[in-house]
């Protein structure tokens, strides 16, 4: 099984996805303005800055060459994560519902925070369990997520709030406690925190990152089989 | 032809730059002053008009969250 972690102008938590992805798997970089997803079966779209979150965070990245293969990989079902700028990214590409606006406390803020998995059913985080917590850093300054009531309902409805932030952890101000969301068919997912920051003992004491790579291995593998 | 288009924050939804002028504001004597909420304008020339909805709704604003104002300026 092989990820490709997508570079644009302005991404800087590639190469750590990259090496997260390569715990589990094979993991190639895939540049921004090449259209081509190098037969990789599951897509890391990083943090970082694309194009400088000129106008919005993730507007203008969304665009790529890169993107348009990706959209088309995701609507044939194929697995995407988006981590932080990431995140926006699919969000702008309508690859998920809502959007991310600046924290509610308008500063940019570098933590290690605590979530809770709502859905352990799901593509991303079958390595989990219901209620389990995930102690993984968070650094941004637009994270607060935000989507409309009825949005948020239908969301809930179809189990697509994979990750909440626990208790006094809510640090941006996300609706509902957001920190982790799906789209409805299951195949997309984004969150703010950086599960590729937390792979190794050395990074802050937590490996709960991993589990959403192996996460993703297991249900690649599962669907080859 | 020269267009601005204003951004901004759709009502009912937390506007924290917004806030934070609105209590500078007192700070430095100007009493008074309710509802401000900070957007963003982007001035542009258009060959056609007529695409500067599209624009909006595709690029410029993000309408789940951001309402935007065309105003052609000659």
């Amino acid at each position: 099984m092989k990820f490709g972690v997508l570079r644009f102008p302005g991404s800087c938590d590639e190469v750590d996805a990259l090496g997260a992805a390569r715990r589990v798997a094979d993991a190639e970089l895939l540049w921004h303005g090449d259209s081509d997803l190098k037969g990789a079966d599951a897509i890391v779209v990083p943090g970082g800055f694309s194009y400088g979150d000129y106008l919005r965070a993730g507007a203008i990245a969304r665009f790529a060459p890169v993107m348009e293969s990706v959209i088309d990989f995701a609507e044939d079902g194929g697995l995407v994560l988006g981590i932080c700028n990431g995140f926006q990214v699919l969000c702008e590409a309508r690859l998920l519902p809502g959007a991310l606006l600046v924290n509610a406390n308008r500063r940019f803020t570098f933590r290690q925070v605590e979530l809770e998995v709502l859905n352990s059913g799901g593509s991303f985080t079958r390595g989990c369990s219901i209620g389990e917590r995930l102690s993984i850093p968070a650094k941004h300054s637009w994270g607060r997520y935000h989507a409309d009531g009825e949005t948020l309902a239908a969301m809930d409805r179809a189990g697509q709030i994979v990750l909440r932030y626990a208790q006094g952890e809510n640090f941006n101000g996300s609706v509902h406690e957001i920190a982790g969301v799906s789209n409805e068919r299951g195949n997309v997912f984004g969150l703010m925190p950086h599960p590729e920051h937390a792979v190794d003992e050395l990074m802050g004491g937590s490996t709960d990152g991993l589990k959403i790579f192996e996460s993703m291995r297991l249900t690649v593998e599962g669907a080859h089989v | 032809m020269r267009a601005h288009v204003l951004i901004r924050p759709k009502a009912g939804i937390l506007d924290p730059q917004g806030e934070a002028v609105q209590r500078a504001l007192p700070a430095l004597g100007f009493a008074g002053v309710t509802n401000v909420h900070v957007g963003r304008l982007v001035e542009l020339d258009v060959e056609e008009p007529a695409q500067l909805e599209s624009m909006c709704e595709r690029l410029l604003a993000n309408p789940l969250v951001e309402d935007y104002e065309i105003v052609l300026a000659g």
